[in-house]
């Protein structure tokens, strides 16, 4: 692979050779969409770092740097020794794992430090990643891992002394498992049994008390249908978008027979303004109107009565008093 | 209206029952002072027959009725600590069939959902390949596609029921869970582009181009069999939280795996054991050890009717309704047990049966009014059989977060009641 921030002239010496062998390559492409990629267009993006040390950048980086930019960018969240478990846990409860309450951290389950530093190099700060320089993930790596008593205080690390890392879990997975292939083997072997299948039904859990209620109003979130009204969610989310009066009346249809300068085949918004801008109680005697339907004051199409939401008709009917002339 | 719905506003919601709809639809309308007029008139004559309604383009891009403003996504108080990096739950008791609405398929996040610019993206595939590529979203779309319907399962789908019975809802216990119809171009055809070094190859790295650049390694014969790189889910583009414009597909895989907005593609002799295959979606067992690359997700089923949180107003007939899947391909057969494992039948299996796609079942019950322990359980075309949670404690303990597939149980008690229960 074509790393040049890691690598030295010998491995450039390849990527130039391969590039050369990536023109043979187009020929004989059965499709050809695309475009090939360059050796530094690969090596901009390679950004993954495996645990033999493949694609680690060139850098280093102190115990003591890496505390300075952790309680700068880290601690906030992480907490100061790397304790908080509000989020990943970063130091503490190494050897715990095997125990009733295994302390789940960094430094307790990792069996690679080059994983570490892939990930803060890829997606830390979680608020601003990849915006540390290599020598800033090497710094904070060695930080992390001194948190966890795995590097002394004075340590400093490259990536030659990152690889040579022994992490306290290294040898603590397994990929002995069914779960690794479509056909490989389950762990469980329930057999499908028909009738008289247990003597007796137990019942090992239910939800606490207490946590009864931890996930809201279910009736809001297990029906389908509805009572008498939209349901809250409906309301609020209709709040929080409420269209202006001109998108009120057109999703509410007036404007099928209502033009807003010129009527269609009821009279023109403009002219139902001009008409009752100045009388007393115009609002509520128009929202009668449109409720309940009328015939007869613009000729002889009559309104139907209108199912549009009593809020809509009226944020309608004061855009049509108020602004249109 | 019915009786026993005036009687309790509460129950009034929870209408678990066909019947009961009409119901609550008269009651609908007559809430409303307006159509006062309405509830004079024949049942056959409802007002919005009186009226026109709303006309074209209303909503350009349509949205689901108002009325059903309660069948959203959801997420689990206290899980995470920040909406970045945290998941929302498919509402499964709210949906039919077999196809997960593209807009309430669950969401898994890891540094939120990029705002990505569909003409500056660029797939690279690169590693042990003759002809490493850029591809930009149209070459990709050039390529012959495939459709095909699969599920995606976050691998800690139900991972919070491990110790005891914990959330009340099936949105909560099996919400992490989605069955689409996914088009795009088969890996396999990529790689074979990029003359795939077949003597070494032996893994791909798929990374995102989301903040947290998220790393998974796939096992290549899986990227040479059925993986899909996804552009299409439901009829049209991807959306964004399910990583428009890009995303990887491995089915049968627990969902960390099918990368969202795809970026880059390495093919590699090894695995990469990257955070999210070391810290994160690894299986603690008892005594300590970590099973790392758990990629299958084992068959599993659950009753989405009547489920948690929903009541039984009427006793009488009622169809159990549920899903079933399997990561190893089809589903053979389920039953459901309404007495809590003791007796079991085989339920109905709505067609399509596809492989590594969600199943629907369904079966007849009439309910008597007392109380009842309401299962289900797949086989599967391997023959599995799938666990009961004392079966799969007995192998990996309480811990292990991460691929619960057991036998869920709801409890109908005799005031119609369904809650989450654990039995054994």
């Amino acid at each position: 692979m074509c790393r040049p921030a890691s690598l030295r002239v010998l491995v450039a010496a390849a990527c130039i050779a391969s590039f050369a062998h990536v023109a043979h390559a187009e020929a004989t492409l059965r499709y050809g969409f695309g475009r090939p990629a360059s050796a530094a267009e690969i090596a901009g993006w390679d950004l993954d770092v495996r645990p033999d040390g493949t694609g680690l950048p060139e850098g280093h980086g102190s115990v003591a740097e890496g505390q300075a930019i952790y309680d700068a960018k880290c601690a906030s969240c992480h907490g100061t020794f790397g304790e908080s478990t509000d989020y990943m846990a970063i130091a503490g409860g190494v050897g715990s794992l095997a125990s009733d309450s295994p302390m789940r951290t960094t430094g307790s389950k990792l069996n690679y430090a080059t994983t570490l530093f892939d990930y803060i190099r890829r997606a830390m700060p979680f608020n601003a990643p990849k915006s540390l320089t290599p020598d800033e993930v090497y710094a904070l790596t060695a930080y992390v891992l001194n948190l966890n008593d795995i590097l002394p205080a004075d340590a400093v690390l490259d990536h030659r002394s990152l690889v040579a890392v022994r992490m306290p879990n290294r040898d603590g997975f397994t990929t002995q498992h069914g779960f690794m292939r479509a056909d490989g083997q389950p762990d469980t072997h329930a057999k499908a049994c028909m009738t008289n299948c247990a003597a007796e039904v137990q019942l090992l859990s239910q939800i606490p008390e207490y946590a009864r209620d931890s996930h809201g109003d279910l009736t809001q979130q297990t029906s389908r249908t509805h009572s008498d009204a939209p349901t809250g969610g409906a309301d609020a989310s209709a709040a929080a978008t409420a269209p202006v009066a001109a998108e009120l009346a057109a999703s509410a249809g007036c404007l099928a027979c209502h033009g807003i300068a010129k009527g269609v085949v009821g009279p023109g918004f403009g002219d139902v303004a001009r008409r009752y801008r100045n009388e007393p109680g115009a609002a509520a005697k128009l929202l009668h109107k449109v409720q309940a339907g009328g015939a007869g004051n613009w000729g002889s199409v009559a309104m139907p009565p209108q199912l549009a939401p009593e809020r809509d008709i009226r944020a309608i009917i004061d855009w049509i008093l108020d602004r249109l002339q | 209206m019915p009786q026993h719905l005036a009687a309790d506003s509460k129950r009034r919601a929870f209408l678990v029952q066909g019947a009961a709809i009409a119901g609550s639809l008269a009651a609908a309308s007559a809430a409303r002072p307006a159509n006062a007029a309405a509830d004079a008139q024949s049942p056959a004559d409802p007002p919005w027959t009186r009226t026109l309604g709303a006309p074209i383009l209303a909503s350009p891009y349509g949205v689901p009725s108002r009325y059903e403003a309660g069948v959203v996504r959801r997420q689990s108080p206290g899980l995470t600590r920040t909406a970045q990096s945290s998941v929302s739950f498919t509402p499964l008791q709210s949906l039919f069939g077999i196809i997960t609405p593209s807009g309430l398929h669950y969401e898994r996040h890891h540094a939120g959902v990029p705002d990505v610019v569909p003409d500056q993206h660029r797939l690279m595939i690169h590693g042990l390949v003759r002809a490493p590529r850029l591809y930009t979203i149209d070459d990709l779309v050039r390529f012959p596609s495939v459709s095909r319907i699969h599920f995606i399962e976050c691998g800690a789908n139900t991972g919070m029921e491990w110790a005891n019975a914990a959330v009340p809802t099936v949105q909560y216990t099996h919400g992490m869970l989605g069955c689409s119809e996914w088009t795009g171009v088969p890996l396999a055809v990529l790689l074979d582009e990029a003359g795939v070094d077949r003597k070494r190859a032996r893994f791909v790295l798929a990374e995102g181009a989301d903040g947290a650049s998220l790393t998974r390694t796939i096992p290549l014969e899986m990227a040479l069999d059925d993986v899909l790189v996804v552009y299409g889910q439901n009829g049209e583009m991807l959306r964004p939280e399910q990583g428009y414009p890009l995303r990887l597909l491995v089915p049968g895989v627990q969902g960390v795996s099918s990368v969202k907005w795809l970026r880059r593609l390495e093919v590699g002799d090894a695995p990469w054991n990257t955070r999210e295959e070391s810290l994160h979606y690894v299986d603690l067992m008892p005594g300590g050890i970590q099973r790392q690359y758990t990629w299958i997700q084992e068959a599993k089923s659950v009753i989405t009717s009547p489920s948690g949180g929903q009541v039984l107003l009427d006793r009488g007939y009622h169809e159990i309704r549920g899903l079933a899947w399997s990561g190893r391909g089809k589903v053979r057969r389920v039953d459901v047990s309404t007495d809590g494992g003791r007796n079991w039948r085989t339920a109905k299996l709505q067609g399509p049966v596809l492989p590594k796609a969600l199943t629907r079942f369904r079966i007849d019950w009439t309910w008597t009014g007392g109380p009842a322990l309401l299962q289900s359980r797949v086989i599967d075309e391997t023959g599995y059989v799938q666990p009961s949670i004392r079966e799969l404690r007995a192998v990996r303990g309480t811990r292990s977060i991460y691929h619960n597939n057991a036998i869920q149980t709801w409890r109908v008690d005799p005031a119609g009641d369904v809650t989450n229960v654990q039995t054994g």
